[in-house]
């Protein structure tokens, strides 16, 4: 019994003794990200940082995303968030943040010397944090956020098992397109998968369409509240994917499919055609690296509208402004975001770095895939750049009613009308 | 003066035995009572996360009734509830039974059928996705359980089994069931080896058959047990939520939602804090007025 | 030619209840050995190679998985809260159990009920309200914080379980120990935790698995890698190295193969958890 209660003891003194948050005085830093295939890099420039200025920074990676993201809120609840972090999900997450005053102001550092550091950056990156005069969210004006990497979502294909079916060029057309999947399913082969179980891919390739078809005006005017989604020209959105699943051009399982397995699917030739985003070009390589494949925009459907992918900050790094240490942090994002950091993370994560001297030099070395993604950045566009967005419920109601065509449940005109509920829902509840 | 010494010294003496049950008792009301007073004070309110809260009254509660998604995930709950009180329970009894005779290998049985429940939900839900996986390799499955289907002669059968909605609540159901037999097999065989033997001896002295012995001797004799089974089945197959969220991630378009992601979601996903708390009140109500359905029925059966 | 039929009949009967006690065995047996198979495959081989021992056996996942994996880390932590919260709970719970079996303090039955009460209220949702909480506090992403948050998951039903047996034990025993100069302390510790051992043990096997295979407090309170418990290392892994399943495998079979060991050395007490009918209701 004696030894029981000494066992108790001991342990029970273990852990409380290994419990205090560790508080961090000068020069020491701490930052929080989420990226999992950028953190070996991270931690070789923070140690890199040391060496140069003696500061310390903590490199912490939470993983998976939505693990970070929740970790996030709690920390901001508590006040415990670090130097340095990200913050993930939709602008009016990032809008709270800064009016709960936890987001430091940089847009005077960004535009000290003439704005130098403003203009060292590509200018679509960094208006994943910038806040406009009169934004809809009620924040200050002023850029908040410091990009660290581009990235946009397109279409690839993989180019031996197209030239299986006897497919010579990628297609540029949606009815090319379906004719082409027709050709590869004859030789056996799956022709499009894309990590679909995770909605906001989906929305992403569902807007594409959107603005394809309808034009920007007309989308934006429908999260407004002034177009209905059984207009339709949405029913022709939504009629893109009875298509897609009445021609068998998706895999097998798309809806339940995380993004990562879709990722895996493609890189072991199991599909011909992907949508994805232009971090696949690290990821693929990992997993196989003889793939030979392409770039190339989502196949349009219309020529009434240009097609839009989504594009912009693959990450940002906000500031801490209750912290500190808030200058180091900022001297050390400049440092972090400089010419020489940036074409080593470019070249060691295979992504496109944010600083625009970099991104020249990159592009040339990298990887040719990597360019031709870049070719993408002119048609990209982002909900974080858009005037109005739609409501997060509406958005799921939308995406479910998607995934609910895609197995066969809804017609084009059902999805239509569910999603209309949810936004007359919506509109009532913001009237009242 | 002695009368109130004394009871000084019992006032003393109360508080010292009061000691006893303080830390028990502070840990309580800490991470039970106050939560569950803040998750009924939260339902009330419109919260994002971080920043001010809006008092919304009974709007959340409003909302819920007219959810037909949280409605959905309840359906969901229930049917997995009702697999597992049927197909897991029969099977945990027939099991229980047949290892309640003299039969050879008896302890080696008695320690397999529990390896499953000792497992967590995250190992058997990620060896679940694994083993039921649809896709394929070079012209091969490369699920477990598809391959075998296959080349056992039925092609036919092969299934993307949590990818359809027409299965994958069925296959959940059935892996949930395979991880929990196990505690209903122990229990029942505990309590099948308290009957006294010579029950039978003498019902088959009186010439009644195996089942009429079955029916008027073990039934009855061990519907206490049956019933305590019965009640763990449904409070743990209600709650039933680690083992989704392993299987099928964010779900399959509301085929897989049960209360208890669907929680999650509305907390996480869409950030809605309130709305959160006010399903998890509306679910704790449930619960609790099922619990208490079945213990009054386990009284009444105690009784008689 | 009667006594024949009877053989018979038996025979058929043993043989078809050991068919069918066979065939759930290995329902039970098979997914464990493809798991463990899997991790010893390559990720060329495992989405081909169907033969029951591979044919090309590849050991270092596991060595992968316990550095690359953090799994020694995860296990260590994983260890220290089973120890910390299966301790803790012993003491507090005995304490508290002792008081509601032998003192006499205003509001005793009150407190007493309430404990039971809980014990019949599943909470399923209060994590939400518990995060809030947890945050106010400071105790999110604490070893402490955890600890204390599953001594409570523990607590009701080992305070009822000590109670019922603590009423067992004879007070000729307490008064025993008073003649010899025991308070009340004393008698707790010389007389009722000695004799409520069986019950203890049970606590103890009941909660180490418990707070072992814990998962969704550990998600929703631990954020950092060093404070991780195996079950969430297990999720944090598969969110990085998802697609590499015989990695992954790995993983899952060192998270798996101690709870099962361990089971096979209590099993009998398992056993006793379940047939002492108050822990159920």
């Amino acid at each position: 019994m004696r030894r029981l209660l000494m066992l108790c003891c001991c342990s029970l003194l273990v852990v409380f003794s290994g419990c205090a948050q560790p508080a961090g005085p000068g020069n020491k830093l701490v930052l929080w990200h989420w990226m999992t295939d950028c953190h070996d890099t991270f931690l070789k420039l923070a140690q890199q940082y040391q060496k140069e200025t003696g500061v310390e920074v903590t490199v912490r990676l939470l993983a998976p995303s939505d693990a970070y993201s929740r970790m996030t809120i709690a920390a901001a609840q508590a006040n415990v968030l670090p130097d340095i972090y990200g913050i993930l999900g939709i602008k009016a997450m990032a809008a709270d943040f800064i009016k709960a005053g936890l987001v430091a102001d940089l847009t005077g550092e960004m535009q000290a010397n003439g704005g130098a550091w403003e203009n060292s950056l590509f200018d679509k990156a960094l208006a994943d944090k910038r806040f406009d005069p009169d934004n809809i969210y009620g924040v200050k004006p002023g850029i908040y956020g410091v990009p660290v990497n581009l990235t946009n979502q397109q279409m690839l294909y993989n180019k031996r098992l197209l030239a299986k079916a006897g497919i010579t060029a990628p297609p540029v057309t949606f009815d090319a397109f379906i004719k082409d999947a027709q050709a590869l399913k004859r030789v056996g082969i799956t022709p499009f998968v894309s990590g679909w179980g995770e909605l906001w891919l989906l929305h992403c390739f569902a807007t594409n369409y959107a603005f394809n078809i309808m034009g920007e005006k007309k989308v934006l005017a429908t999260f407004r509240g002034e177009v209905k989604y059984t207009d339709p020209d949405w029913i022709k959105v939504f009629n893109v994917f009875v298509v897609l699943r009445d021609k068998g051009v998706l895999i097998d399982g798309i809806v339940t499919k995380g993004n990562k397995y879709a990722e895996q699917d493609f890189a072991l030739e199991r599909a011909a055609f992907a949508f994805n985003g232009s971090w696949c070009v690290n990821v693929y390589r990992n997993m196989n690296s003889d793939l030979e494949y392409g770039v190339m925009l989502p196949p349009m459907v219309s020529k009434a509208f240009p097609l839009k992918i989504w594009g912009g900050a693959g990450s940002s790094f906000m500031v801490n402004a209750v912290s500190p240490n808030k200058d180091q942090a900022i001297a050390f994002l400049k440092w972090f975001t400089a010419k020489t950091q940036q074409v080593s993370l470019a070249v060691e994560t295979s992504t496109l770095p944010a600083n625009k001297e970099a991104l020249k030099e990159s592009l040339t070395t990298v990887s040719p895939v990597l360019g031709e993604f870049f070719k993408g950045m002119d048609q990209a566009t982002h909900p974080t750049i858009w005037p109005v967005n739609e409501d997060p419920q509406v958005m799921e109601v939308f995406d479910r009613a998607i995934q609910g065509i895609i197995i066969g449940e809804k017609t084009a005109l059902q999805a239509a009308r569910d999603v209309q509920k949810a936004k007359d829902h919506q509109l009532s509840k913001g009237a009242r | 003066m002695l009368a109130r010494a004394r009871a000084a010294v019992v006032a003393q003496g109360n508080l010292t035995s009061f000691l006893f049950v303080l830390p028990a008792l502070v840990i309580f009301a800490v991470f039970y009572v106050y939560p569950f007073l803040n998750m009924v004070f939260l339902s009330f309110h419109e919260w994002r996360g971080i920043g001010p809260l809006h008092f919304i009254g009974l709007q959340n509660y409003q909302e819920i009734v007219g959810d037909r998604l949280w409605w959905n995930s309840m359906a969901h709950a229930g049917y997995i509830t009702l697999i597992a009180l049927t197909f897991q329970n029969a099977l945990a009894f027939g099991l229980a039974l047949a290892c309640d005779r003299e039969i050879r290998m008896k302890r080696f049985y008695r320690l397999v059928f529990f390896i499953p429940p000792v497992l967590s939900e995250v190992v058997v839900g990620l060896m679940g996705n694994w083993i039921l996986n649809p896709g394929l390799q070079n012209g091969q499955h490369i699920g477990l359980l598809n391959h075998l289907l296959y080349s056992s002669g039925f092609p036919q059968l092969v299934n993307n089994w949590l990818g359809d909605p027409r299965t994958a609540l069925t296959t959940i159901a059935i892996v949930h069931s395979w991880k929990g037999f196990g505690w209903g097999f122990i229990m029942l065989l505990v309590g099948l080896q308290t009957i006294d033997k010579q029950l039978y001896e003498a019902a088959r002295v009186d010439g009644a058959s195996a089942w009429k012995a079955f029916v008027h001797i073990t039934v009855p004799m061990m519907l206490p047990v049956i019933l305590v089974v019965m009640i763990l089945t449904i409070l743990g197959s209600m709650q039933v939520f680690v083992l989704i969220l392993s299987m099928v991630n964010e779900g399959l378009v509301n085929h897989t939602d049960v209360p208890a992601t669907y929680i999650l979601t509305s907390m996480i996903g869409n950030g809605r804090f309130g709305y959160a708390c006010a399903q998890a009140v509306i679910f704790g109500v449930i619960l609790v007025g099922v619990s208490f359905i079945m213990k009054r029925m386990s009284d009444w059966v105690k009784r008689i | 030619m009667k006594i024949n039929k009877y053989i018979l009949l038996g025979l058929t009967q043993s043989t078809l209840t050991h068919i069918f006690l066979l065939s759930v065995a290995l329902t039970c047996l098979f997914p464990i050995f493809w798991m463990v198979r899997c991790a010893f495959m390559t990720n060329e081989t495992v989405f081909v190679d169907k033969a029951l021992i591979p044919h090309v056996l590849n050991f270092g996942n596991f060595a992968v998985a316990w550095t690359k994996g953090n799994f020694g880390m995860y296990f260590l932590n994983s260890v220290i809260y089973t120890a910390g919260v299966v301790s803790g709970l012993v003491l507090i719970a005995s304490l508290a159990a002792f008081a509601f079996s032998r003192l006499k303090f205003p509001g005793k039955d009150f407190i007493f009920y309430m404990f039971v009460a809980a014990m019949m209220i599943p909470l399923p949702g209060s994590f939400v309200a518990l995060v809030v909480l947890m945050n106010k506090l400071h105790l999110i992403n604490t070893r402490a914080g955890y600890i204390l948050c599953m001594i409570n998951v523990g607590l009701a039903m080992s305070i009822l379980l000590l109670k019922t047996f603590f009423d067992r034990i004879p007070r000729d025993l307490d008064d025993a120990a008073r003649i010899d100069g025991c308070g009340r302390l004393g008698i707790w510790w010389h007389v009722a935790l000695p004799l409520a051992r069986p019950a203890i043990a049970v606590i103890v096997v009941f909660n180490s698995l418990i707070v072992w295979n814990e998962y969704i407090l550990a998600t929703l309170l631990l954020s950092e890698p060093q404070l991780m418990p195996l079950q969430r290392g297990l999720m944090v892994f598969q969110g990085a190295n998802s697609t590499d399943y015989p990695v992954l495998m790995a993983g899952l079979t060192m998270a798996a193969l101690p709870v099962i060991l361990i089971y096979m050395v209590m099993q009998k007490h398992i056993v006793k958890v379940l047939a002492s009918g108050e822990v159920a209701v």
